[in-house]
């Protein structure tokens, strides 16, 4: 392996390591939101720390891997994808620490009844298992993976369409629940946002090994 | 759309039984400037000098196929002419070490024997000079020997020389290779300069240089002509595995 091959691979490691927390970050803002356990969205809010260090960690060795090796071509178009890819897991970081924040903020445990009527359960389940897809899709550079979280964002797309006639009949039944129910809104509106970051790095990994540009075709090549 | 000032066609050289350049065929349009690497031994430095017939000046070489320069078979023209038409500078600046610097960059005119009135030669003189960003800084010493001037200064009055002769095509061979990073520098900017009037073909180890100053890259591997394409193009996603490998330095 040459030395710049090293680097590269560090590069990609550290990459993954922020994935993973992000992910857990995800992961526990769901179950911090399920059991209303107010303790582990604090641990989320305090742990938005590392992930924001992660970025700045990430810039760096990019920007040392440009001065000091002058990558080209699939090591260039990594490096670039690397730099997006690290921006928008740093603002799925921030989603995580935004939903943690309304349960530490609401006056209550939420009313368990809206995480069916809502769908923002499996909109929760989706959305982490297309970060986690798309993750793989990175580590393997499986395209044929990258390609597949596309069409699975529009899923949370679809929910998130339905989701204010939704959330607006679930009041319009129970006006008690309103607080809730606006709560459960905003926490879809973030996790559709989870989607469309996962899209982005899908169509960054797919420049990244395919040297294709996916960015604004709507379906051009996205197939 | 460019025109071609320079095309080989099924162009093949060898030393003795060797065969180090293998049907090389390729355009080269006016006024632009080519890159052309490859690992050593590849046969980018025979290609470069088969274009102005110098390969065949070693003892053994020979050629095949053509070189055409503006429809024109170079292999049927005379190699004097061959050279004043396309000029050569070589990776060591090697002006003539007897010679001023006035009397170097009109060395190509005394050495075909074409005597020129003094108000025309200093014409040449300091047109050559500006051309290559060098009038300024030896205007006052014109009459000092040319081996007193920098590393930097000499390559650029050895531009100078090769430009004097009126060519249309420049090659270079490694030109900076033995130059600092500031006269490297000086020196890749003259190329942007030059390539308004000249076609430049440079074979260069130096990866960086190539994307920095070229509009084409080819990319030479074992006497073939893998590949040749924008620079742009073969920087940021090249067609060939060989091309890749070479670039991100993954060759074996």
């Amino acid at each position: 392996m040459t030395h710049l091959e090293n680097e590269l691979q560090a590069v990609k490691k550290e990459v993954l390591s922020m994935w993973y927390l992000v992910e857990s970050q995800l992961e526990k803002s769901r179950t911090a939101m399920l059991h209303f356990d107010r303790d582990l969205a604090r641990e989320v809010v305090l742990k938005e720390k590392r992930v924001n260090a992660f970025e700045l960690k990430i810039d760096r060795d990019c920007e040392n891997v440009f001065a000091l090796f002058c990558p080209v071509a699939v090591d260039l178009r990594f490096l670039l994808a690397t730099l997006k890819i690290n921006n928008n897991l740093e603002r799925i970081g921030d989603i995580a620490e935004g939903i943690a924040k309304y349960i530490i903020e609401s006056s209550g445990d939420f009313d368990r009844t809206l995480f069916e009527s809502t769908q923002v359960l499996r909109m929760y389940e989706d959305a982490i298992n297309i970060l986690i897809d798309t993750r793989m899709a990175f580590e393997k550079e499986d395209t044929i993976l990258a390609r597949s979280i596309f069409k699975r964002d529009e899923v949370l797309d679809q929910i998130n369409r339905e989701a204010s006639a939704r959330v607006g009949a679930v009041i319009k039944e129970d006006m008690t629940v309103m607080e809730d129910a606006l709560y459960m809104l905003s926490i879809i509106r973030k996790l559709e946002r989870v989607g469309d970051q996962s899209k982005n790095i899908a169509e960054e990994i797919i420049f990244y090994i395919e040297a294709k540009v996916l960015k604004h075709q709507e379906d051009k090549g996205k197939e | 759309m460019e025109s071609t000032i320079v095309r080989s066609i099924d162009y093949n050289a060898y030393f003795g039984d060797n065969h180090v350049v293998k049907n090389v065929n390729i355009d080269i349009p006016k006024n632009n400037v080519i890159a052309v690497m490859g690992p050593s031994g590849c046969g980018k430095t025979t290609f470069l000098r088969g274009i102005n017939r110098m390969h065949e000046l070693i003892p053994g070489a020979t050629a095949k196929g053509k070189i055409m320069l503006d429809n024109e078979d170079v292999m049927e023209m005379h190699p004097i002419f061959v050279r004043l038409k396309i000029g050569m500078v070589f990776q060591r600046p090697n002006p003539f070490p007897n010679l001023s610097i006035y009397d170097n960059v009109i060395a190509g005119y005394k050495l075909n024997g074409i005597k020129l009135p003094k108000a025309e030669k200093d014409k040449i003189v300091e047109q050559s000079l500006t051309k290559v960003a060098l009038w300024n800084e030896v205007k006052d010493q014109l009459n000092k020997k040319g081996t007193f001037l920098s590393g930097g200064q000499q390559q650029r009055l050895c531009i100078a020389r090769a430009v004097a002769m009126e060519p249309e095509v420049l090659l270079f061979d490694e030109p900076t290779s033995a130059l600092d990073p500031i006269s490297t520098s000086t020196v890749e900017e003259l190329f942007h300069d030059l390539k308004q009037n000249y076609t430049l073909i440079i074979v260069t180890h130096n990866m960086q240089q190539a994307a920095r100053v070229s509009d084409k890259t080819a990319f030479f591997y074992m006497g073939e002509l893998v590949e040749y394409d924008e620079t742009k193009r073969m920087f940021t996603n090249p067609r060939d595995t060989r091309t890749q490998n070479y670039i991100t330095g993954r060759f074996s």
